[in-house]
């Protein structure tokens, strides 16, 4: 299995692809599911999808480097992950785009969106394949006051218990900030699976090695964002560099009250949370 | 997918860590705790345990030769197990397993080299042909026995026996490590988790060597000694109480607690383990022997050897059952339970074919037996029965009326 980075579509990518370190390890995924994402933009979501781009835009588009011709020097960035979950529909597009950019298998999720429907008299959570299809209505023995999408995915953690207990070095953590699994050197023990505390890793029933979310390593070393944040329609999803004083992920980490999925846990995750409830764990 | 109850997050469907996992606790726990067992005399010069020392020993070495098949048969990629050894990532608790391991199987080979070395000499000087040159092989060129050199091998044994336990319990100890360090689950992250794994790891070993020492002296005709058997069962009955004493203390300080993961824990507890936890870990498999064991430990002056040897070997498979299930509780249950804390995972039936599967399990189970059998063909374990003049710890006194009639 080819396990380099791969070039993109070339209406994307106006220069050659540069040299992006260790991203060989990240994700497969065959040149034919980025067309295929590329024709899902403009058939499924076209309007939405360019309303959230002028959104986007407006929020900062243009905040990722292009990749200037140059080969991807990984001690330039250190990338960073906004979530608002007072934004998300639970439209599950994210869900869709990841798997079909990833080549997520059946039956795992790479990232997920879940469904909090939350009263006094009690709550109900639930993430139907990961919100893949949207989510079905739902009736609840109690009255619901509350009721909001939290989207999941890999944490990137600092600290991260994945690649701690990794036996023969598979899993790291690259310059950048990214985990990663090198799927040539996975010995499929799955003790990363068991370590992470958010259930983002899972074991590849093909390839049998752990897999995981990359933040579309492939992309972000060429520019691009990762395909969750490209086909967010509300812009719930937003990815960015801490390394860019003007990066407004960057802002919003370092001036708004964010929060972390189990900071007593100590990981540091490098996903940060707006407006979350304290019901999401 | 079946039978989720709560909200499980989407990848917690899938129990990853298989029957396989249950099954390499529950073999190197029989590693360190028959090892524990000839180290009782060995190195504490327990004199009751010299009928078994060596048998212990051997059961040891056997279920070593085993250990690793069940991760193999487990990785993704098994063809890939060596880079464990080769580029060890040295912050993973799993990456010591090559290191203890090894270490641990060369203080094993090497002490029952020292144990049986005179005897491979004998065996050596006795045959003729290729069976010849085996021993000779095994004697590794020195073929002294004089009596100092029998000294210098007991000398050795006692020292390997001492550096070997520690060896053992860390071997065991260090599997527990793997479960106690993950901070993810509630279920394992607890610092408790190596003691228990440890304390249970002598049980079954014990258990093992009640039950395998009084088969091996009845198929051998040779008299069971009778406070052999009582001085495993007190030891048994000891191991038993601290192991589920801890256990009990862990699950009592969560509740008392109230922590976080209780809810969850109490709804594993008493939906997905009610039957292997609390029906058989605690009370077929604790309590029941633990009465059992009990009258053998308080009343035994009372009993009659075959009653005493009767109940001791009932205990003992029962307590082999709770061992199995102690690890199928910790293994699976840790799984079961869904770290979004609010839901539990579809349970988990092993399968009966393919590699992770219960025809492999069992086998696995039988293999180190025909290993023993194999072991006392070669290096008979109790052949050696004339008392011995250098006055160390081996070889064992004359105790029954046939001795080397199965040295092949």
């Amino acid at each position: 299995m080819d396990h380099a980075p791969r070039p993109l579509a070339s209406t994307r990518s106006p220069s050659p692809p540069p040299e992006a370190p260790a991203a060989g390890a990240a994700t497969p995924a065959d040149p034919g599911r980025r067309d295929f994402l590329g024709a899902a933009f403009t058939i499924a979501g076209g309007a939405v999808v360019l309303l959230a781009g002028l959104d986007a835009a407006a929020s900062g588009e243009t905040h990722v480097p292009p990749p200037g011709g140059d080969a991807y020097n990984w001690e330039e960035h250190r990338w960073a992950y906004v979530i608002d979950t007072s934004k998300c529909i639970g439209c599950g597009s994210c869900v869709r785009g990841c798997k079909a950019e990833n080549d997520v298998p059946d039956g795992f999720v790479r990232t997920w969106v879940e469904r909090y429907i939350v009263g006094p008299g009690g709550s109900y959570v639930d993430s139907p394949k990961g919100g893949l299809d949207g989510f079905p209505p739902v009736p609840t023995a109690f009255t619901p006051t509350k009721s909001f999408f939290v989207p999941k995915m890999c944490n990137h953690c600092k600290e991260t218990p994945c690649v701690q207990v990794c036996p023969v070095g598979a899993s790291y953590r690259t310059k950048d900030g990214v985990v990663l699994v090198d799927g040539k050197s996975c010995i499929g023990c799955g003790y990363c699976v068991q370590a992470c505390p958010y259930g983002s890793r899972f074991l590849n029933p093909a390839t049998h090695t752990a897999e995981k979310c990359t933040w579309c390593y492939h992309r972000i070393t060429k520019g691009l964002k990762p395909a969750c944040v490209e086909v967010c329609p509300t812009g719930t999803r937003a990815f960015g560099d801490m390394m860019r004083e003007d990066d407004p992920v960057r802002q919003t980490i370092d001036h708004e009250r964010v929060s972390i999925l189990q900071a007593h846990l100590l990981t540091e995750p490098q996903c940060f949370y707006l407006h979350l409830d304290m019901e999401v764990r | 997918m079946p039978e989720i109850t709560g909200y499980a997050f989407p990848n917690d469907i899938h129990v990853h860590w298989s029957l396989m996992i249950v099954m390499y606790p529950y073999i190197t726990g029989f590693v360190a705790g028959a090892f524990i067992v000839s180290a009782l005399f060995h190195v504490f010069g327990r004199e009751e345990f010299r009928p078994v020392a060596r048998l212990a020993m051997a059961t040891s070495l056997c279920f070593m030769a085993v250990a690793t098949l069940p991760l193999n048969l487990h990785l993704g990629h098994p063809e890939r197990s060596w880079l464990v050894m080769v580029t060890p990532n040295l912050s993973s608790a799993m990456a010591g397993f090559g290191m203890l391991y090894s270490t641990y199987l060369l203080i094993l080979v090497l002490e029952v080299w020292f144990v049986w070395r005179q005897q491979i000499i004998e065996s050596a000087r006795r045959s003729r042909g290729w069976k010849r040159t085996f021993y000779a092989m095994l004697a590794l060129g020195t073929y002294d026995t004089s009596p100092e050199a029998i000294a210098i091998d007991h000398r050795a044994a006692t020292i390997l026996a001492a550096i070997g336990l520690p060896g053992a319990c860390m071997l065991h100890g260090y599997v527990g490590f793997i479960f106690g360090a993950i901070k993810a689950n509630p279920w394992w992250s607890s610092p408790l988790m190596p003691v228990i794994f440890l304390l249970s790891a002598a049980v079954s070993g014990i258990a093992l060597l009640t039950i395998l020492y009084q088969v091996v002296a009845k198929l051998n005709r040779r008299v069971i000694e009778g406070r052999t058997v009582a001085a495993l069962a007190r030891w048994l009955w000891f191991f038993l109480i601290l192991t589920v004493t801890l256990e009990l203390l862990e699950i009592i300080m969560l509740a008392y607690e109230k922590s976080e993961s209780w809810h969850i824990i109490s709804q594993l507890l008493t939906t997905r383990l009610e039957f292997s936890f609390i029906t058989i870990q605690m009370v077929v498999g604790s309590l029941i022997p633990f009465i059992l064991l009990g009258v053998v430990v308080l009343m035994d002056r009372y009993l009659h050897d075959r009653v005493r040897n009767t109940l001791c070997i009932a205990s003992s498979i029962l307590l082999l059952l709770q061992v199995f299930s102690m690890r199928w509780n910790i293994v699976i249950g840790g799984q079961l339970l869904s770290k979004s804390f609010r839901g539990l995972r579809s349970p988990y039936s092993p399968e009966i074919f393919g590699r992770e599967g219960i025809l492999v399990a069992i086998a696995l189970l039988i293999m180190p037996f025909v290993l023993l059998w194999l072991f006392n063909r070669v290096l008979p374990i109790f052949g050696d029965d004339k008392p011995h003049a250098a006055g160390g710890h081996e070889p064992p006194p004359v105790t029954a009326p046939v001795a080397g009639v199965h040295a092949g």
